[in-house]
């Protein structure tokens, strides 16, 4: 296949960027989206310029590295991440936009590399259980239903990637924060810690610059890892709660 | 230098509970004196940064992700084993080690081995107090399934994810100690060197990847938790950024660096499909559990089935050659990763390898269909299936998967004694990072296992040990070894910004790669070996002369980034082939043609080759010093593997 790419460009975070236009006419359809950004970069640098910097490394889906906002869609036209998107996806002759995830919350690092350090920090003010290595009981004193279990797992798979962010129009982070929130709040180990987990991690995302929700849902359609909004649904109940009956942290 | 493996006197079950009541400790009040540098944020950096923060000591942790949480252990599919016994078929302790032992084909250390399995039952216990969703039966009770080289069933998991789950709980742990600020986590940072004064290792020197600063950081103790370095054949499973400079450089400075030749080629992967090809992606080995391996009997229907005129489905039942079926009845499909991997190279070998590079084998669903049905198969294998339509855009509840060998894992790394501490004092090896307890083959589901074992239940017990029996006196950045060692990292990477010439890094690093898999892959040869060798050294010297790296220091620069993981692996990969070349014997994932038995089965030589190959660094392009550790074993009786 021949295809025109058009590149988001920027130096680094004081740069001012633009896009920037590439042809490459060697392109396989069996290749990954970011195989065939190595292959551009090996004809860059072939004539002595500066490769395309982007984001990866599991390349297999999983480790939430790999960003991209492609033709208008964060991880590009399938609601998979960019390392697992085909050529076969794409007409041959085709135009494609390649930009980074665009957030006030993710500044731009270089090119289509961004700083996505705004989820750490979020979960570092609450997403965990305050229990210390070796201070346990046996994993088989705490059961939990098969269906919690399977509910908890349905919101942990979340790979922090981004994707909701840069897909509402807001920048709102509520589907990230909430999936770590339910996954959690629906398990006996991290009742103990639900109020004041939520209230912080709530806090933390407010004040990392992320908009608000209003529910229009585009985070849901095109996260890769089909996080529901019923997680959403289910960290507000807990805000709430939290905010009605705890010390208002 | 004499190697002391330092392992406990008395019996292999008390060895470990003996240790630990007789290291020294550190009083409570004196940790917070100790400044820990925990290099590495996967399933053995996070679970000691964590668990050292939580006892009090300063850490530092580094990754050159953009958060620890993307670590290269997210990406492990299976499960993860513990001797639980949650099923009451028979497990136990004493169980696990022996597995272990034997998978590890007599290659590992009985009294790590042990006290791998004892603390296994306390993972489980550990990542369920944090949340980890792993899969439960209806009545709440966890779930097993069995892996390959096990009678019983003990591996844990967490849908196809476990890895991913175990990860993001030792990462929650990681990040409740950040909040506190008894760990500060340097993220997109590189360690290129470590640090040693007076024989001990005080801290390391890194590369902000964002704005190319290269700094020091100072500590009592260092600890090496980089994985493993599978990327030494540029096509791996590993994940990109992969690599061994940080185990690599510790070599350089001192540490032992222990049976490298010991790879793990895993059997169900994807082929390759083209020269773009980046990183090869692996299919549960599960599959092989209903799956039946076949390629065409005659070499004529492979030919067609190359060149696109024939398909599977055109080869008649009685045209079909089921390799493993006909050659290991008793075990049939689920031979162990190291037997199945051969025998599919050796059918491609003989021209008998489907697909449009002959570089393929059959994996084939049908009779499994026919016999349990469709929606049986699709519940089992659903988003397997699934994955590789997405891969190769073919259906394989229609056609026959492909599927073909490709490098996983490394069982060797850098020696450590039974604290984990490698030969530097001070420097500590965890998880893929050290030559670790799998021996000469790893069995599926132990690597999660070893490397939270590593990082929650035995670094911060041992480091413990050493640090009391050292004065908290801080040493401080300004010293002449950490300038020295400012200074040679910058020299490095002014000379390979300044080479200016004409090939890429990923065209040395593929030329590396497809030299390793050739000659130090599925099977090795002396003579191939040796031409291996020479051909290892002259890509390295081109490389020095001809690489083109663009850019400058100062900036985020992926290429630079590349180089100078690819120039640790040119070295690397020498020493590889150095350590199979002694190697006279088959092992594990060792095959060396010469060694194998009448029925073209390894063969082991107990007599000469039972011991743990620890070579030291001499200097550059000087040969090694192999250092021989005697492998004694005591509680188990050697035999051959037979799987017929
Ligand atoms: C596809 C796949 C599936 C697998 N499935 C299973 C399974 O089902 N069960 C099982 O038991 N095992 C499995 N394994 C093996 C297992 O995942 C790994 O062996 C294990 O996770 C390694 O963990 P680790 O903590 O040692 O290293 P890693 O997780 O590789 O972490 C390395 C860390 O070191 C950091 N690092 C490396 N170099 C540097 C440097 N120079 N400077 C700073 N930081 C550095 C990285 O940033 C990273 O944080 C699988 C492996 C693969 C590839
Ligand atoms: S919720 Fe979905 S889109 Fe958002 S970070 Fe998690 S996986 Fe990515
Ligand atoms: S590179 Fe890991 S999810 Fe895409």
């Amino acid at each position: 296949m021949k295809l025109t790419l058009k590149i988001w460009r920027q130096k680094n975070a004081n740069d001012k960027g633009k896009m920037v236009e590439y042809k490459l006419n060697h392109v396989s359809e069996d290749m990954s989206f970011l195989e065939m950004l190595d292959v551009l970069n090996e004809e860059l640098l072939h004539k002595g310029e500066e490769p395309v910097a982007f984001d990866h490394d599991c390349r297999e889906g999983i480790c939430g590295m790999c960003s991209l906002y492609i033709n208008g869609h964060p991880h590009g036209p399938l609601q998979t991440t960019t390392c697992q998107l085909h050529m076969r996806s794409f007409k041959d002759g085709e135009t494609i936009y390649i930009e980074p995830w665009r957030a006030k919350a993710f500044p731009v690092v270089r090119d289509l590399v961004v700083d996505r350090g705004a989820f750490d920090r979020i979960i570092q003010a609450g997403g965990y259980v305050s229990v210390n290595t070796g201070v346990t009981v046996d994993a088989n004193e705490i059961p939990i239903p098969r269906e919690v279990a399977d509910l908890a797992m349905d919101a942990a798979q979340c790979i922090g990637c981004g994707a909701c962010v840069a897909s509402c129009k807001n920048a709102s982070a509520m589907l990230f924060v909430s999936a770590k929130v339910s996954q959690l709040a629906l398990l006996p180990q991290g009742k103990a810690e639900r109020k004041k987990r939520v209230e912080k991690m709530v806090a933390q995302m407010d004040s990392e610059g992320f908009g608000s929700c209003t529910n229009t849902g585009a985070c849901e359609a095109e996260c890769p890892k089909g996080i529901s909004l019923t997680n959403i649904a289910r960290m507000n109940r807990e805000y709430f709660v939290a905010k009605l009956t705890s010390n208002n942290l | 230098m004499e190697l002391n493996s330092k392992i406990p006197e008395g019996p292999l079950a008390e060895k470990w509970s003996k240790h630990k009541f007789n290291v020294k400790l550190v009083n409570p009040s004196n940790k917070r004196k100790y400044d820990v540098i925990v290099v590495g944020s996967g399933l053995a950096g996070a679970a000691a940064a964590a668990s050292l923060a939580e006892l009090g000591y300063n850490v530092k942790c580094f990754c050159f992700q953009d958060s620890p949480r993307r670590a290269h252990s997210i990406a492990a599919q299976g499960g993860i084993n513990a001797a639980k016994n949650y099923q009451n078929d028979g497990d136990s302790v004493f169980r696990l080690f022996y597995d272990t032992i034997k998978g590890g084909d007599y290659r590992a250390r009985e009294a790590n081995v042990h006290r791998l399995a004892e603390v296994s039952v306390s993972i489980i216990d550990q990542c369920v107090a944090q949340g980890v969703p792993f899969a439960r039966e209806y009545g709440g009770l966890l779930a097993n399934r069995s892996f390959g080289g096990a009678q019983v069933s003990r591996t844990f998991y967490a849908r196809g994810q476990t890895g991913q789950q175990l990860l993001l709980g030792a990462y929650s742990a990681l990040s409740r100690q950040i909040e506190t600020g008894k760990v500060k986590m340097y993220t997109r940072t590189e360690m290129l060197d470590v640090v040693t004064i007076d024989g001990k290792a005080r801290g390391i020197v890194t590369r902000n990847l964002v704005t190319g600063k290269i700094e020091s950081h100072a500590g009592h103790a260092v600890l090496l938790c980089t994985g493993g370095y599978g990327n030494v054949f540029y096509l791996s499973t590993n994940a990109m950024g992969s690599n061994v400079t940080a185990a690599w450089r510790a070599h350089k400075k001192g540490a032992y660096f222990a049976n490298p030749c010991y790879t793990q080629i895993h059997p169900t992967c994807i082929p390759v499909s083209g020269d773009h090809q980046s990183k090869l992606t692996l299919m549960s080995e599960s599959l092989r559990n209903d799956g039946r391996v076949w390629v065409p009997k005659n070499e004529a229907d492979a030919k067609a089935i190359q060149a696109g005129k024939k398909t599977a489905n055109d080869i008649k039942e009685e045209d079909r050659d089921y390799f493993l079926e006909r050659k290991y009845p008793s075990f049939g499909n689920l031979v162990p990763r190291d037997v199945a991997s051969r025998n599919a190279k050796q059918m491609c070998d003989e021209g008998k390898g489907v697909g449009k590079t002959g570089l393929a084998v059959y994996l084939d669903f049908a009779d499994a269909i026919k016999r349990d049905g469709l929606k049986t198969i699709e519940a089992k294998y659903g988003n397997l299936f699934d994955m590789y339509r997405q891969i190769t855009d073919e259906n394989p509840y229609e056609m026959p998967m492909m599927i073909y060998p490709a490098v996983h894992y490394t069982m060797g790394g850098l020696w450590v004694d039974y604290n984990l501490m490698t030969s530097v004092p001070g420097l500590y090896a965890l998880g893929e990072a050290n030559f670790s307890d799998h021996g000469a083959n790893r069995l599926g589901a132990s690597a999660l296992m070893q490397g939270l074992a590593d990082g929650y239940f035995v670094a911060p017990y041992t480091i413990g040990d050493y640090l009391a029996q050292m004065p908290a006196d801080k040493v401080t950045t300004d010293h002449p070894e950490f300038k020295k060692a400012e200074a040679e990292t910058k020299a490095q990477i002014d000379a390979l910004l300044k080479i200016n010439g004409t090939k890429t890094v990923d065209e040395f690093h593929r030329e590396l790669g497809k030299i390793m898999w050739d000659y130090c892959g599925m099977a090795r040869s002396a003579e191939g070996l040796q031409f291996a060798r020479k051909r290892v050294q002259e890509i390295r010297a081109e490389f020095w002369k001809n690489v083109k790296v663009v850019g400058a220091n100062e900036e985020l620069n992926i290429t630079l980034e590349k180089a100078l993981r690819v120039a640790d692996f040119l070295e690397l990969g020498e020493l590889m082939i150095v350590d199979a070349l002694n190697r006279n014997e088959s092992c594990g994932g060792h095959f060396r043609e010469e060694y194998q038995t009448e029925e073209g089965e390894a063969r082991r030589d107990d007599n000469n080759f039972a011991y743990v190959a620890a070579w030291e660094y001499n200097g550059k392009d000087k040969d090694e010093t192999l250092n021989k550790e005697p492998l004694v074993f005591e509680n188990v009786k050697l035999t051959q593997r037979s799987y017929k």
